[in-house]
């Protein structure tokens, strides 16, 4: 058994660890979250030349080749700098949903462009609450036009293209729903940028006025394509909230050892250490639920599914955990503007929602499981 | 990343596999299989006489104590060929229960701080079951606190005279022999004034006698000792170090990888696959997938942090800390796990009788035998030291005791 990443894997991780300390400091992320920037432009220039973004694109689509696994050590470094570039977007959703769905041609014309950072990518799920579901989708597909409203879109504002679902049907089946592929910049859609909980990570509104856009798969398969792309940037997804979790840790840990109060480090109370502790338990559980999932998807194995579930869960859950105790750890320093520790708050409930909230995804596992069981 | 064997490693399991298959107690599998926390097994069978007859045919062919040296008993073997035995070994396991702490703590402490000869006599029937060993460390002032001990042991001649009374000791009702730590000198530091034994459990003067516990049954004891008599030659380490020979003791008792702790969900999950409420199927009901997901991912998480374990064992590296999450994570888990099937039976959750309960009583006998997870082999609170101590790298606790004479630490009256 070899439940592990391997020395060449685990080198590119720390080549990534090494490039965000440079290259991403808080004070690069303080950047867009003053919104001075909508994403960190240079970055995103430099994880290109780093051949990050097209890690798992393979070579013959301008991309390094490598696989999965290399982007799931990346991801992770990604969640631990909080990166404020439209990584998840591009690479976990869009560059995903072209691998599993594009044409020769459409695989051709854009993933080149993501592995060089020339193009940014999305996907317009989601209009208004609710999570995904194919009877919550209303934008309408007709004669190669779109015509509705998609938000929130993950990026949507600075995206070039996006993979959208749209309406093809009115049967009430999931054959009702269609993917599309659309050109943003190439007129009939408008997008305004939506204040939303973490600022690092824009959101948008787009209005689709009778845009053109070609098919992205066959007519009907949206929903399928879309369930199998939603669990790919799940286990994705996953590593940057286990990066984000241990960075959390990190944080509160040593600040734990350099506060003196009451004459002590505070992190001599065992009121503090087993905050900590606790934080340190949901964190390894996630990881290890991601490497599994990391598994799956490497090797598409039957079980992704479930394991996309799982790690979802458990990686959303201690995110959450550790960015709240975290701040917690940090006393009132933790709840001001100028420390960082509401930076990861802010993350690690913005990407708890974005795939599908927690309750969506506890109803997937216990179905996915329960599929197994009866198999 | 994969989950295959090394050639050496299928080989070994496939002849592992082969073994089992033609030589274990095959008629007790089912029983074995559906036992969980806090049920006895083998009805009209004596478990122990069951145990030590599995234990001794292992021996016999070379698969106890797999990681000992041959010439105690064991097979030389590698930590993963260890773990490879637990995972086909399977339920078959459950009956290595009365040999846990003999095994895990006792023979380790012995092999590193008994005399060759000692170690030549005593540890191959402990490997094979024909004698069993107990841990007599805990005592009514010195749980968590182990070092807070008072059992006394005074030298006279070439004899140590033991007095005194340990508690929450796991199966000394069947035990032949016993390590004993003892405080030799009450005027030093408590750390300092320690000494460590092995011991005769028929020898004159011990007296055992078993703890009812809060769940009704009885697994631990309290021991007394009245002038028990101990030759210095078992002694186990210097006099006065027996602190730190606890510590092997204690460290080989959280060293336990693979075999898997019991968190309750395949039985929780199982049990609302075919539970019917009053609006359908228990499993169909939001709320039930909700807590159902949430008990899923610590289990996985589990499971897969073991497996992490295992995989640095296959590479020959020393495993991370991250398997320090098992005990504290299932400990709690179980109960949690325990009251929601309860619950999920309404009024009639009451009831455990194993012809009125639901699953015969499973998750009432489960509810009534968690707490004691909570609190044997190291408490919740001691686990999460442990973890931001000696993991997270935080400073230990501010000790008031630490400097100060054993018999001038304050006792509130207590003796």
């Amino acid at each position: 058994m070899n439940f592990d990443f391997s020395d060449d894997q685990k080198q590119m991780r720390d080549a990534a660890r090494k490039f965000l300390a440079e290259q991403c400091p808080p004070k690069a992320v303080r950047e867009v979250l003053d919104g001075k920037a909508a994403y960190d432009k240079k970055l995103w220039q430099g994880l290109a030349e780093m051949g990050f973004l097209g890690v798992a694109i393979p070579e013959e689509f301008g991309g390094a080749g490598a696989g999965h696994l290399e982007l799931c050590v990346i991801a992770e470094e990604m969640g631990r700098a909080n990166a404020p570039v439209p990584f998840s977007s591009t690479v976990y959703l869009a560059a995903e949903a072209l691998l599993l769905a594009g044409s020769d041609a459409q695989k051709r014309k854009w993933l080149p462009k993501i592995a060089s950072g020339e193009a940014i990518g999305t996907l317009a799920l989601f209009e208004g609450k609710g999570n995904p579901s194919p009877k919550a989708i209303k934008l309408q597909a007709s004669g190669g036009t779109l015509s509705g409203v998609k938000k929130p879109v993950p990026d949507g504002a600075i995206a070039d293209f996006a993979v959208v679902a749209a309406r093809t049907g009115s049967s009430g089946r999931d054959s009702d729903i269609s993917l599309f592929l659309i050109d943003l910049k190439a007129g009939g859609v408008e997008a305004k940028s939506l204040t939303n909980v973490d600022p690092t990570r824009g959101q948008a509104e787009l209005t689709f006025k009778n845009a053109k856009a070609e098919p992205l798969g066959a007519a009907g398969e949206g929903w399928s394509i879309l369930t199998q792309v939603l669990d790919r940037a799940a286990v994705l997804l996953a590593f940057e909230q286990v990066g984000g979790s241990d960075r959390a840790l990190e944080m509160g840990r040593d600040y734990a050892l350099d506060r003196i109060a009451f004459g002590r480090p505070i992190g001599s109370f065992q009121a503090v250490k087993h905050i900590l502790a606790d934080m340190y338990v949901s964190a390894t559980l996630a990881r290890s639920n991601c490497y599994y999932g990391a598994w799956a998807l490497s090797t598409n194995a039957s079980e992704l599914p479930e394991a996309a579930a799982a790690a979802r869960i458990s990686a959303t859950q201690a995110f959450q955990h550790c960015s709240k105790n975290n701040i917690q750890v940090h006393g009132g320093m933790g709840f001001t503007w100028e420390f960082d520790c509401h930076m990861y708050y802010r993350r690690a409930n913005t990407t708890a929602l974005t795939l599908g909230s927690l309750s969506y995804w506890e109803d997937q596992l216990i179905d996915r499981m329960r599929k197994k069981n009866a198999a | 990343m994969n989950f295959d064997d090394t050639p050496q490693e299928a080989a070994f399991r496939a002849e592992a596999k082969a073994w089992i298959q033609a030589n274990a107690p095959k008629q007790y599998e089912e029983e074995l299989r559906k036992s969980s926390l806090g049920r006895s097994v083998l009805k009209g069978a004596n478990i122990l006489e069951v145990a030590k007859a599995w234990q001794k045919k292992k021996a016999d062919a070379g698969w106890a104590c797999l990681h000992w040296p041959k010439e105690y008993g064991g097979r030389g073997a590698s930590p993963i060929e260890r773990v490879i035995w637990q995972q086909e070994e399977g339920p078959f396991g459950k009956l290595s229960g009365m040999f846990i702490i003999g095994h895990g703590m006792c023979g380790p402490t012995m092999m590193a701080f008994a005399g060759e000869e000692q170690k030549r006599k005593y540890l191959p029937p402990l490997a094979s079951g024909e004698k069993v060993w107990c841990q007599l460390f805990s005592e009514p002032a010195g749980g968590s606190d182990v070092a807070g001990l008072r059992t006394r042991a005074e030298k006279k001649g070439d004899d140590w005279i033991i007095n005194g009374q340990k508690i929450w000791t796991s199966g000394a009702h069947y035990s032949d022999y016993g390590i004993l730590l003892t405080r030799t000198d009450p005027t030093v530091p408590k750390h300092k004034g320690l000494t460590m034994f092995f011991l005769d459990m028929k020898s004159p003067g011990v007296e055992v006698r078993p703890i009812k516990q809060a769940s009704g049954q009885s697994d631990f004891n309290e021991v007394y000792f009245t002038d028990v008599k101990i030759p210095d030659s078992q002694r186990l380490g210097a006099v006065n170090d027996g602190w730190n020979v606890s510590l092997t003791t204690l460290m080989n008792e959280r060293m336990s990888i693979g075999a898997g702790v019991a968190t309750g969900f395949p039985e929780l999950f199982d049990f609302c696959n075919s539970l019917m409420l009053e609006d359908g199927p228990a499993i169909e009901d939001r709320s039930v997938r909700s807590r159902l997901a949430n008990y899923a991912v610590k289990a996985s998480g589990l499971r897969y942090t073991s497996m992490r374990a295992i995989s640095a064992l296959s590479k020959g590296e020393r495993p991370g800390p991250e398997n320090s999450i098992g005990k504290l994570v299932a400990g709690s888990m179980v109960q949690e796990v325990a009251m929601y099937a309860l619950d999920l039976q309404g009024a009639a959750g009451v009831l455990s009788g194993p012809d009125d309960a639901e699953v015969a009583g499973k998750f009432q006998a489960m509810l009534l035998r968690a707490p004691g997870t909570r609190v044997e082999g190291g408490t919740d609170e001691i686990m999460r030291n442990i973890i931001a101590e000696r993991v997270l790298g935080l400073p230990g606790d501010i000790r008031v005791d630490k400097d100060v004479p054993f018999n001038q630490i304050p006792t509130k009256g207590r003796a």
